[in-house]
């Protein structure tokens, strides 16, 4: 990859944590509270369906994991796996785009 | 007379340790007692030193599995139970015993274009610098560094990626980055990007945990990584 | 030759691993959980079988795991922006002592809502 890629890749790492750093705090609060409240499942979900607030929430939560993610596992395979160069991140970019598939199942799941 | 039950490394990439007996003494250095071992033991056993007295560097090994610079190291902080293991300095080819081959070490200070590059002649007056501005200051906290290697051999990230720079190397790096007459920004910003270079570095900060200099290169390349960022963002890079 | 296990006994070298291995697990963990969250697209039977699965104890001691490697790895990760980004000192290096209590905290809180 390039200079410029890399250093970019670096970037959108600590910018999609930053971000996550926000969305974290607010999930784990969210499932301390509920958790603590004895909500159900189907409780949850009555509360979560049609929501459009936590909907957008999630979304943007979900595109910050699907960047984070992959470019985070990207220096454990080199430095651990030694696995390096134009498979790797093609392997990376596959995966990320499962991550998203998924993510939006779970989120049209749960806030559809 | 009490005794030292010394492990030191025999051979190259390939060798053994050899056990020896080594007389305890008051205020021993490890270097006293790999000097002892040469001279009084084994003279065949290589190994480096130059000063004697911490300020070249050329002594460090690794002691007890933790690089140390061994003129520096008294043997009563280390060898507590009275044994000793010395190998040569790790991440680094070793040519015999306790010698490496630096060669990597320096080539790679090269690459991270760690030379100074500035735009007056001596036929121009000396540029002025304050000795107290903020870039002076943290150039100044960066400088001292001797190239021992300690930090180079102390990296896992050295170990488990080949080309990555250093500390040693990117700290220097940082302090001509922030050298107010230095003329070659761009060229140096190039030199330490990508997989080699600085975004490398994951702040295991054993490089500033080991440095006799107590020089923080994690703090230099926290610098290039902004530094870094920045010029590709801006399209410098 | 390689440096050995003495030479990493610091604690910024203690963050780095948990952070990358809690990183790792999460990684690991976060394709099942959206996929078990979006049978509740299609499969509400299942969902709801599985649900009743993690009343069981094992798995709520498993989902306070999770929850601790999540607050761990935030708390790893907020410690690297700020050794980045914030102008250097060198009490940062006793920032690893606080992520981890930090993160310990919020997993305590989880535990105790339980």
């Amino acid at each position: 990859m390039s200079l410029r890629g890399e250093a970019l890749l670096w970037v959108a790492q600590r910018a999609s944590a930053a971000l996550l750093a926000l969305c974290v705090a607010v999930h784990l609060a969210t499932m301390i509270y509920a958790v603590h409240s004895g909500l159900g499942a189907a409780e949850i979900l009555s509360r979560t369906r049609g929501n459009a607030a936590w909907l957008g929430f999630y979304s943007v939560f979900l595109l910050a994991v699907v960047v984070h993610v992959p470019i985070g596992l990207r220096a454990v395979l080199s430095e651990w796996l030694g696995w390096r160069g134009g498979t790797r991140d093609a392997a990376l970019g596959a995966f990320a785009l499962a991550l998203a598939w998924l993510g939006l199942r779970a989120i049209l799941g749960v806030f559809g | 007379m009490s005794v030292l039950t010394v492990r030191v490394w025999r051979g190259a990439e390939q060798g053994a340790y050899q056990a020896f007996e080594v007389p305890r003494r008051a205020s021993q250095t490890v270097l006293d007692v790999v000097t002892h071992i040469q001279r009084a033991l084994d003279p065949t056993l290589a190994y480096r030193f130059a000063c004697r007295v911490g300020m070249c560097g050329s002594c460090a090994m690794t002691v007890n599995g933790v690089a140390r610079w061994t003129c520096r190291t008294h043997v009563d902080s280390v060898a507590g139970d009275g044994r000793l293991e010395i190998a040569p300095l790790a991440n680094l080819p070793v040519i015999r015993d306790l010698v490496t081959d630096m060669r990597e070490f320096f080539d790679k200070w090269a690459r991270a274009k760690g030379r100074f590059s500035g735009s007056r002649t001596r036929g121009d007056d000396f540029e002025r610098l304050a000795p107290q501005s903020a870039a002076r200051r943290e150039v100044d906290a960066a400088i001292e560094c001797i190239g021992c290697g300690v930090c180079y051999s102390s990296c896992d990230v050295v170990a488990w990626n080949a080309n990555y720079l250093g500390p040693a190397a990117l700290n220097r790096a940082w302090t001509l980055l922030r050298d107010e007459r230095d003329r070659a920004r761009a060229e140096r910003l190039r030199a330490v990007a990508g997989d080699a270079g600085c975004h490398a570095c994951h702040t295991h900060m054993s490089c500033s945990e080991r440095c006799p200099k107590r020089i923080s290169p994690t703090a230099g390349i926290a610098g290039l990584k902004r530094e870094v960022a920045r010029a590709a963002l801006r399209g410098e890079l | 030759m390689r440096s050995g296990v003495r030479a990493r006994n610091h604690p910024a070298f203690w963050a780095f691993l948990v952070h990358r291995l809690s990183g790792i697990a999460l990684a690991l963990y976060l394709p099942a959980h959206f996929w078990v969250l979006g049978l509740a697209l299609h499969d509400a039977a299942r969902l709801d079988a599985f649900l009743r699965w993690t009343d069981q104890p094992l798995v709520k001691f498993g989902e306070w795991g999770l929850v601790l490697l999540l607050a761990a790895h935030l708390a790893g990760g907020l410690r690297l922006l700020a050794l980045e980004f914030l102008p250097w000192r060198d009490w940062q290096k006793s920032l690893a002592a606080a992520a981890a209590g930090a993160a310990l905290v919020v997993s305590l809180a989880f535990a105790l809502a339980l």
